[in-house]
């Protein structure tokens, strides 16, 4: 099947500096400051950390003491700091400015979270102390548990998944293990999963076994009934479905779904990427899911961290419930117990080592009490309101992809109105960083022509997101114009040009090297 | 006298003899973008028709291609372990992925002719 | 709320704005009898004062690590990370920033990642590390499916003295996979002949080193032994300090490292976010998992960094991935990355001499206080010790004495036969007295 996503990704001929204009002697732009990689900087012998040798005593290395030079430099203090002072200052981030990532869900990210994480009670304890010592901690998983729970209408959640991508196989793998528990293993082997879906669905469907089939979405984006009918049989393990959808609408034949799929002896695992729409509108377990991990990373804000760490817990339906991995937490009088070798139950086993993303854990719990209930509810229809109002503002100059169609918390749109203007989806986003915003979402959901799926979220004020859509409308005229340059070329004014994929793939250099002395056979070639 | 038949997956071969060679059209090419990595089969390895052959790779996609006939692969075109932009640059030259024995000529009409894959490629705008 | 910016009125013109009266026509493709009228059962919205004063009060209820004299190990450890790290990853920029996915505008993201590859790569002596994974258990786990691609067979053998909760994580992968895993008996005196159980069939062997009882294991026989038999040698490694020290496992002929880095930079923080170490050869680079940055050049032909390689990830080959991983452990690694340039090869080198000092000074302290036995021969910063009796018993009288001893063998591997053995680890964290607490505590609880 011919993959036709592909799209320049190398810089246009027509790409030429022409806002360079003048140079300077250091390549520096005043506050934009160019910056060596540390193996350049630094010294082999150099340190940033004051340790003393130990006094003379006996090693107990045997024969294995290290005999290869480590070859890292190292930088005094003053120098880290400004080494990473002058990185920093090349990255975009949601206390800059509007992050619209559709799918991504850049929210704020509260600083009494960071702080909360970081009382020596959360952050300097050991996940192998004896449990007596840190009851605490057991009692905040035990309450952000019993929130997620309250949420999404369950009543067990699996609470070590590591990431999103992690929830999933950590709810595919229980419902593996449920359908061995009934002996039909070796009969149901394929996952539904429909062509607007995330990677990472069919990547872990295929990861743990399981053969994947493609469900064709309705024109509007959402999954019709009759294609989940047609696709049923007696091989259909599971299907997975992202509700909201990656088009940002929700599945309006969510209940009929999961009614087939439960008639066909199969679950429904919901992937909860876009629960933020939804919190305290309306709860996943009513809807009839068998399994939804949670990105805490999305809907309860922790930090993204330039990709990580996120967490995934995985909230389970009863019938589930009893296949949740290891380790799982109990009440015993007033003692909380960490159970970590299942007691004879039918848990699947251990995804990760120790208890999950303790870390993540204290910053959500923080978001939830922070917001309670009413706030919770607030953010979503905040979110919502935001998303329609920037579809509604740019719908008459960009092509929104379901035409008046009310949106979730994003709003995607085509790249058809882009078409015979030399310009592209990627050309746009590129304009949109000299303009001073992180694009949106480009070229996803895949079932979308050029997508541009735009996800503002509720952290955004009335007068931001105006400025951005008159933004957004003043480079969508100039596209209408035919100011073509002001896109093919972009970004003019970021720290680095369009880089140069094409070469990076193929002659990877993935590490520095150090300068390699010309040996003599080459001197003379 | 060489003969090109097409696959609807973009596939070329051109017979030569029993033996075809293979690769993805200039069509598929340009689809792709800029081609950075070909996964190749192994020269002896066999494959029935349809089955997945070789993967391209350009930065942002990956293509299966599959073997548009039954047979034995006879040689494979190394050259594209350092050069994979000549699959952009001349696809239906220095850019052939495989050379494939022939196990059944008669295959060869289940595929489409320039005339008819060019016809094909209309209704794909 | 504090954290959200629209006014009443804001949302009143905005909803005149889209053409609704009431906001749940926002909401008209949720089932109508599933739509929440009212507010879930959980508590009202709290001011940062309250929720400060809640946590806090849960935080009192633990015993922290500083607070105590403090052993635990077994996969984990307790090192000083220098202030300016957590400032560092703080910054917005840093913190607030989502994956490079628009490389002109995460240059800082990109750059560090670049370094962080090569300082992996340098200290595990491998050709090229990815960008991180979620810890080193899944790591490991992910190493164990690579070499299933490479070698297309589906077996794995899995060392003795590999951490039982790495083991564990493999199991459940290999279950689900319809691969199979081979575990050998727990090994406290790295005395398995894990050679004898490779055969024509093995992808992989997987080796910890240090291994789980604290052991220095020597990888090259069985490194060989793999590549007489077509397979792979995973090393594994749970403390990363020990690289500053012991030989590397690109050294002794492995083809795959995983590793847990929370030992440098990152916090205990009760088990996570840690982050994962993976490194491998050359010639296996398009089968690794995860992301991974490469160098470029920009349009003007300015050196610029990369996501590369992409075509192995979920978000273009979706079921034919080498992994389903997306979001990873960017933060931590960062953190990792600080701490290692802050060190330097000679910091991390004289930080690992120090905390071989102490496990040394430690273990002799022990080997006197009576009905103690050190098991190891030898060992880096950790070590196993036989006591005896109940070994989780005796961990429990150490806490209501105030100190936190090490971890009993048990609560990882239940059952008989090593329940009377307790993994002691000992960094620069610890003083003399902390030693000396620990021998007294021992000698009462005995």
């Amino acid at each position: 099947m011919l993959n036709n996503q592909g799209r320049p990704t190398a810089p246009h001929e027509s790409s030429a500096p022409a806002q360079s204009a003048r140079k300077t002697f250091t390549s520096n732009r005043a506050l934009q400051i160019e910056e060596a990689l540390i193996f350049e900087i630094g010294g082999n012998s150099a340190t940033g950390v004051d340790i003393d040798e130990p006094a003379a005593f006996a090693p107990r290395l045997g024969a294995h003491e290290r005999a290869s030079p480590i070859g890292l430099p190292g930088l005094s203090e003053p120098e880290t700091l400004r080494h990473y002072v002058r990185l920093s200052q090349k990255n975009y981030s949601i206390d800059a400015g509007l992050y619209p990532l559709g799918s991504c869900t850049m929210k704020h990210n509260p600083r009494l979270n960071e702080a909360m994480a970081r009382l020596p009670g959360f952050g300097d304890i050991h996940p192998l102390q004896p449990q007596s010592t840190v009851q605490g901690a057991l009692e905040l998983i035990d309450a952000l548990a019993h929130w997620l729970m309250t949420m999404t209408g369950t009543h067990a959640v699996a609470m070590t998944p590591k990431a999103g991508a992690h929830g999933e196989m950590c709810g595919m793998m229980a419902i593996r293990a449920a359908i061995e528990a009934r002996g039909e293993s070796g009969a149901r082997n394929v996952v539904l999963v429909p062509d607007s879906a995330h990677g990472t669905n069919p990547a872990t469907a295929a990861l743990i076994g399981f053969t994947v089939r493609a469900v064709p979405a309705r024109d509007d984006g959402t999954l019709a009934i009759e294609a989940v009918q047609a696709a049923l049989g007696p091989d259909v393990a599971a299907i997975m479905l992202t509700n909201p959808n990656t088009c940002g609408l929700f599945e309006r034949d969510v209940i009929a779904v999961a009614e087939a799929v439960h008639a066909a002896g199969a679950y429904f695992y919901c992937d909860g990427a876009n629960f933020n729409a939804i919190v305290g509108k309306a709860r996943p377990g009513d809807l009839g899911i068998d399994a939804m991990h949670i990105n805490l990373h999305k809907t309860f804000s922790t930090p993204h961290g330039g990709g990580g760490p996120g967490a995934g817990p995985v909230v389970l339906s009863d019938r589930l419930a009893p296949f949740a991995p290891l380790p799982f937490i109990t009440r015993a009088g007033g003692a909380l117990r960490l159970e970590e070798h299942g007691g004879g139950g039918q848990a699947f086993g251990r995804i990760t080592a120790f208890h999950g993303q303790m870390g993540m854990f204290v910053r959500a719990y923080a978001y939830m009490l922070s917001h309670g209930s009413d706030g919770m509810r607030q953010a979503s229809e905040d979110a919502v309101l935001n998303a329609n109002y920037a579809r509604v503002c740019l719908s008459d100059l960009m092509s929104p992809a379901f035409g008046a169609r009310t949106c979730m918390h994003e709003a995607l749109f085509s790249d058809e109105w882009l078409k015979g203007t030399g310009v592209t989806t990627l050309d746009f986003a590129k304009a949109m960083i000299d303009e001073g915003y992180h694009p949106m979402t480009v070229y996803f959901p895949l079932i979308v022509h050029g997508a541009m799926l735009i996800e503002p979220t509720e952290s955004e004020s009335r007068a931001s997101l105006d400025l951005f859509i008159m933004a957004l409308r003043d480079l969508a005229f100039a596209v209408k114009r035919g100011d073509t340059a002001r896109f093919t070329g972009a970004p003019y004014f970021a720290p680095r040009g369009r880089l140069d994929e094409t070469r990076a793939a193929r002659q990877p250099v993935l590490r520095w090297r150090p300068r390699a002395p010309v040996s003599d056979a080459q001197a003379a070639e | 006298m060489s003969a090109i038949h097409y696959t609807k997956d973009h596939e070329y071969i051109r017979v030569d003899g029993g033996t075809g060679t293979v690769g993805i059209t200039d069509y598929a090419q340009k689809a792709l973008g800029d081609v950075v990595f070909v996964e190749l089969p192994e020269a002896g390895a066999a494959f029935k028709k349809g089955a997945q052959a070789a993967v391209v790779e350009s930065v942002k996609a990956a293509s299966e291609v599959y073997a548009p006939v039954s047979g034995e692969i006879t040689a494979v075109n190394g050259a594209l372990e350092n050069a994979p932009g000549s699959v952009n640059e001349d696809s239906a030259g220095a850019g052939w992925f495989f050379k494939i024995k022939l196990a059944d000529a008669g295959e060869l009409a289940g595929l489409m002719d320039e005339a008819a894959y060019q016809a094909f490629l209309k209704t794909l705008a | 709320m504090r954290y959200l910016p629209l006014t009443p009125d804001d949302r009143a013109s905005m909803m005149q704005r889209v053409g609704v009266t009431e906001i749940d026509e926002l909401f008209a493709d949720i089932p109508a009898d599933k739509l929440l009228k009212a507010p879930l059962d959980l508590p009202a919205g709290k001011s940062e004062l309250e929720v400060s004063r809640l946590l806090g009060g849960l935080a009192k209820r633990n015993l922290a690590a500083s607070d105590a004299p403090f052993f635990v190990g077994a996969g984990a450890y307790k090192h000083h990370v220098p202030a300016s790290v957590d400032h560092l990853i703080q910054r917005s920029e840093f913190l607030t920033s989502y994956t490079p996915y628009q490389p002109e505008i995460a240059q800082g993201t990109l750059q560090y990642l670049f370094e962080f590859q090569t300082q992996v790569a340098c200290l595990t002596a491998m050709d090229a590390a990815n960008a991180s994974m979620y810890d080193g258990s899944t790591g490991t786990a992910e190493a164990v499916l690579m070499a299933h691609r490479v070698t297309r067979r589906n077996k794995a053998v899995l060392s003795g003295g590999l951490h039982p909760h790495y083991a564990g994580v493999v199991r459940t992968m290999s279950h689900m996979a319809r691969d199979e895993a081979v575990t050998l008996p727990p090994d406290p005196a790295a005395g398995e002949d894990i050679i004898a159980s490779i055969d024509s069939a093995t992808s992989c062997v997987v080796v910890q080193n240090p291994d789980f009882f604290g052991n220095l294991r020597d990888l090259a026989p069985i490194a060989a032994a793999c590549h007489a038999h077509g397979a792979l040698l995973i090393a594994v490694f749970t403390e990363a300090v020990s690289l500053g020290l012991i030989t590397p496992p690109g050294d002794m002929g492995a083809d795959i490292v995983a590793g847990e880095g929370q030992s440098i930079g990152n916090p205990l923080t009760f088990g996570g976010p840690y982050v994962g170490l993976f490194a491998t050869r050359q010639k296996y680079v398009r089968q690794m998992p995860g992301r991974l940055c490469g160098e470029t050049v920009d349009a003007q032909g300015r050196r610029g960094f990369v996501l590369t390689l992409s075509t192995r990830e979920q978000h273009i080959r979706r079921e034919k991935a080498t992994s389903n991983i997306c979001t990873n452990s960017g933060l931590c690694a960062l953190a990792f990355t600080i701490h290692m340039t802050l060190l330097g090869g000679t910091g991390l080198k004289r930080l690992a001499r120090v905390n071989h000092a102490n496990a040394v000074k430690l273990a002799d302290l022990l080997a006197r206080v009576p009905n103690v036995e050190v098991l190891n021969d030898s060992f880096f910063n950790e070590f196993t010790i036989r006591v005896k009796g109940d070994a989780a018993g005796v961990i429990e009288k150490l806490a209501a004495r105030g100190v936190l001893g090490g971890v009993p063998v048990s609560r990882l591997l239940p059952g008989p036969g090593l329940d009377d053995l307790i993994v002691v680890a000992s960094t620069e964290v610890n003083t003399d007295d902390d030693r000396e607490a620990l021998a007294e505590a021992l000698k009462g609880a005995l």
